[in-house]
């Protein structure tokens, strides 16, 4: 038996068919999920990938997260169904409110495309358990709204709860407040970051590296032990 | 508010005396006097209106078309080649049933008024051109050249530029994998915005421009038809209709990404369905040239109902929408059957679709507003019999001077110190600096499939996940070069993208080239513009690699003074496992550093004769298109089975730049021996074309040897790769910290 993890394609999604990619290289099963409808074909998961919903034209994440294909996966979020956002997905996550704070234009103003090392702070969520904690790793990061802030209470919440899933190493590549790079919720299925791992799945492709892969291989095991 | 009565075919015929704005729409007297000879009375204003777009020299090539024919005379044979020039793109054949569509175009002009939009759109009218042909694009390139890199303006145009190109292109998700950026003060008020793509397609899914079968309806789709980009046309609305609304309309037209993503996603699936009859993209003279060009390249004829195609703004008269170039907007041609499923597709991705005609069994294109005829034309006398003009040239009478001025008699460093010091000056003048402040704005890795991207060599992108087959491409041109000696110059910009393609191991196929030049007004450019030609399209004969189409840009020059002569080459090539490609980044410690290819002393428009001494003469470097091939035949042999390690050609800045980009990419240094024969300034610094630095582990270092020795290319072991400086035995030694900081330093300093 193996997990169905599905994919939602907005329009404007540009990495959905890399992230079914990273699936079925983790040995899950890529599903299609279609913005429009609010059927989820009983995924066991879903993955909100990166690109600009709609055209983001708004504001990163603002209609997207209005869409019928949420409705049910913020139902579903809140009553445990793991779920992964990546750049756009996180910026998604955020304006549904399933994760806290918010994503801001990058202090430097441009878009940025670089290798990015980042530490695993919380090797325990439904998308973590493949990593140790503490462990480093370099995926590709490239957005242009990457900053991530909230105010001082929830940040400290976040950090006092282990919140805070990866932190950027080395370098801030956007201004994100204590170098934030992805968040978890509090029961750790929901998982947002701006890197994109399913981009680093492969030797060879990209960066040559397959530092994002355990996300995929942490959420199958995950949901194959259950 | 009156109107003056609408100009029909009938009114035109009825009123021969009504003068028409044919000068204002940039039409000479006697092209206006053809188009009346050719329709046997004046056009209407719409026809003018097309007429007049469709023979600009934008859309005419008619001052550069009997010099391009060239490309088709002398074109090689090629197997691979399944679609030539005269299509949206040209296809060649890369093997396993794929085919790969790829085009370089400019967007110089627009790019100077606007540099966002300018350069934005121009990435949306390659893409539009790539997805015509049938096939999803995959890649981006951009080949860049800027004025003087600390001139104010400089500052203006570049971010804007970098940042449209980025603003667009990420938003489509099509990875940027290379390109040039290129600083020289006669690119000052003349930018050139080049943009090239990459298409892939299986062979059975070549679309083509031509509407066939009367009875098939004519679909518009995508973005709504507004005011932008009209140009021209205003002048005629104002004079033949009210002026009571909005005239003055931005000439550069204004770009959605987004809306352009829809339309990728929604062709695609619909030639996934087999809907498509024919198809054409919507660019320059947009509904004029997509009517005209689909009615020319097919059987019969065309009728369209202007009043049909949605419109941004319902103020817009019929010549504007004729003429208007707004963005992200489709022709497809679709048998009546199939054009319901068409729309549920389209109206899927809510992309807006609208029948505006049909294809008929005659052979005139025949566009109705408001119930009236007002254009009835032989669309091939629109799309194709447009004005040719041979324009005279001549060799410019500076040009002997020019060459006279011999960069090889310049000061060369006295001491090694000297020496020392203008190697550091080389590596971090903006030419050769590293260009990662403006690349890292590109997403290289979207769709999960780029396997090299700037720096490199070339891009390299895998087109097959199970055999890994791939496709690189590489862009060049050397302006300095062709300046002095064009025909040379040319040559040298196909020797350079070929070379950079075979660098990381793919066997190339085919050119596409943007080919930019001053005004074909002035002889001395027509002649540049000639040499230029001629000298690319015989290297391209005796490379074997066919021109598959591309772009000529006019008139880019301010005044008297023309930009260097620049054509920019693109080589597309194949690799068959994408796993055997070679980077550019020194491996591993150890490694023997082989030079191939022959060293002379040339420093003709040298990147050292321009940096240390600010000098542009001489003759550039030799042209040896043999050696270009063999030397192409060992690095792809070496990079298949498994001798080097990493590779990188030598070009502008020669050896030491090579080396240091190496050393840099892969944290790891180098010690350089200069060879018997050679003093180490030539040895470093001089450009010889057809050569490159490999590194070669020592466990192949016979094999290698041997290879290159039955094969004949000249191979001269230069050092090895270790530690963490670049030492030049007897001269110097410089850390790659200072190196670092000299060659990414630059740019960030000048435009952050």
């Amino acid at each position: 038996m193996t997990a169905r993890i599905g994919v939602v394609t907005f329009p404007g999604s540009l990495d959905d068919r890399d992230t079914q990619r990273a699936i079925r290289l983790a040995g899950a099963e890529p599903v299609a999920l279609w913005h429009k409808d609010k059927d989820l074909k009983q995924v066991d998961a879903v993955v909100l990938c990166g690109g600009f919903s709609y055209g983001d034209y708004l504001r990163a994440g603002a209609i997207a997260r209005f869409s019928p294909v949420m409705e049910t996966i913020i139902e579903q979020a809140k009553s445990g169904m793991p779920v992964l956002g990546i750049c756009n997905g996180f910026q998604i996550l955020t304006e549904a409110h399933l994760l806290p704070g918010g994503m801001l234009g990058n202090d430097h103003l441009h878009f940025i495309c670089r290798d990015q090392k980042l530490r695993v702070e919380n090797a325990n969520t439904a998308w973590t358990v493949d990593y140790d904690a503490g462990q480093e790793i370099n995926i590709p990061l490239k957005n242009m709204d990457g900053r991530y802030v909230a105010d001082e209470r929830t940040l400290d919440m976040l950090e006092a709860e282990g919140r805070v899933a990866f932190r950027y190493l080395d370098f801030n590549p956007n201004g994100s407040l204590r170098d934030i790079a992805g968040i978890t919720n509090e029961a750790g299925n929901v998982v947002g970051l701006m890197p994109h791992p399913e981009h680093a799945v492969e030797p060879l492709i990209g960066t040559g590296r397959t530092d994002g892969l355990p996300f995929f291989t942490s959420i199958l095991k995950k949901l194959v032990n259950v | 508010m009156s109107r003056t009565p609408l100009d029909t075919v009938e009114h035109a015929a009825a009123t021969p005396d009504v003068e028409l704005p044919w000068a204002e729409l940039g039409l000479k007297k006697d092209e206006y006097e053809r188009v009346v000879e050719i329709l046997g009375r004046r056009p209407t204003g719409a026809e003018l209106a097309m007429y007049s777009v469709m023979w600009s020299e934008h859309c005419s090539y008619k001052s550069s078309k009997v010099h391009l024919r060239q490309f088709g005379e002398k074109a090689p044979q090629s197997d691979a080649l399944l679609v030539g020039i005269g299509e949206n793109a040209g296809v060649v054949d890369v093997g396993q049933g794929y085919a790969v569509t790829f085009k370089v175009e400019s967007h110089n002009h627009p790019s100077y008024v606007e540099p966002y939009q300018g350069a934005a759109t121009g990435v949306g009218g390659i893409v539009r051109d790539i997805i015509a042909m049938g096939a999803r694009p995959v890649a981006v390139v951009d080949p860049l050249r800027f004025g003087a890199a600390d001139h104010p303006d400089t500052k203006r145009v570049l971010p804007g530029v970098v940042a449209g190109i980025g603003g667009y292109g990420n938003c489509l998700g099509l990875p940027n994998i290379g390109g040039e950026v290129v600083f020289d003060a006669c690119y000052q008020g003349n930018p050139l915005v080049n943009a090239g793509a990459i298409g892939v397609m299986r062979h059975e899914d070549i679309h083509l421009a031509k509407a066939s079968g009367p009875g098939n309806k004519v679909i518009l789709y995508g973005a709504r038809t507004g005011g932008d980009g009209i140009g021209g046309a205003s002048i005629l609305a104002s004079e033949t209709f009210d002026d009571a609304k909005p005239s003055k309309r931005p000439a550069v037209q204004v770009g959605d990404p987004f809306q352009e993503k829809l339309l990728i996603e929604c062709t695609l699936e619909a030639f996934a369905e087999k809907l498509v009859v024919g198809i054409q993209d919507l660019g320059a003279a947009g509904l004029s040239c997509a009517t005209s060009e689909l009615a020319s390249n097919g059987s019969g004829g065309m009728r369209v109902t202007l009043d049909d195609v949605p419109l941004r703004d319902s103020t817009l008269s019929p010549e504007e929408i004729l003429m208007s170039e707004s963005q992200e907007r489709m022709c497809a041609v679709v048998e009546p059957e199939k054009v319901d499923r068409f729309l549920e597709i389209c109206d899927k991705w809510d992309v807006i679709a609208t029948v505006i005609g049909e294809v008929t069994d005659g052979d005139r294109l025949e566009i109705y507003w408001h119930g009236g005829k007002i254009v009835d034309v032989d669309p091939r006398t629109v799309a194709h019999e447009g004005p040719v003009y041979e324009r005279p040239y001549a060799r410019p009478s500076w040009q002997d001077a020019l060459q006279a001025d011999d960069a090889n008699k310049l000061a060369r460093p006295a001491t090694s110190e000297e020496l020392k010091d203008q190697v550091l000056k080389l590596v971090a003048s903006p030419n050769q600096a590293s260009k990662s402040w403006i690349t890292s704005q590109y997403d290289h890795f979207v769709q999960g499939n780029t396997v090299l991207a700037q720096p490199e060599d070339s891009g390299m992108i895998r087109i097959d996940e199970a055999s890994g087959l791939g496709v690189a491409i590489a862009t060049d041109g050397n302006g300095r070069y062709a300046k002095l000696d064009p025909y040379a110059g040319a040559q040298l910009a196909l020797s350079e993208a070929y070379r950079n393609v075979a660098t990381t191991g793919a066997k190339p196929l085919a050119v596409s080239d943007c080919l930019n030049f001053g005004s074909p007004e002035d002889p001395a450019v027509m002649w540049q513009f000639a040499e230029a030609i001629r000298g690319l399209a015989d290297a391209c004969q005796q490379l074997g690699t066919p021109v598959t189409g591309g772009n000529v840009s006019l008139y880019n020059q301010t005044g008297e003074a023309a930009i260097h002569p620049t054509p920019v080459v693109a080589v597309l090539g194949v690799i068959d496992d994408v796993a055997r490609r070679t980077p550019v980044a020194f491996q591993e410690e150890g490694q023997l550093l082989y030079l191939l290819g022959d060293t002379r002393e040339e420093f003709g428009g040298s990147a050292w004769s321009q940096v240390v001494h600010d000098h542009l003469g001489g003759l550039p470097p030799k042209v040896d298109l043999e050696r270009e091939r063999l030397l192409a035949e060992i690095l792809i042999s070496a990079s298949r089975d498994g001798m080097i390690d990493s590779a990188h050609d030598l070009s502008d800045g020669g050896l030491i730049q090579a080396v240091v980009e190496s050393a840099l990419l892969g944290g790891l240094g180098a010690r350089l021996i200069v060879p018997d024969g050679l003093d180490a300034f030539t040895f470093l610094l001089s450009e010889s074309a057809g050569r490159a630095v490999v590194a070669v582990p020592r466990s192949e270092e016979l094999r290698f040897n041997d290879m290159c020795g039955a094969r004949g290319l000249p191979v001269t072991r230069i050092g090895v790769v270790d530690g963490d400086v670049v030492e030049v035995q007897g001269e110097f030694t410089l850390t790659l910290a200072e190196l670092r900081e000299a060659h990414e330093g630059t740019i960030p300093a000048i435009l952050a």
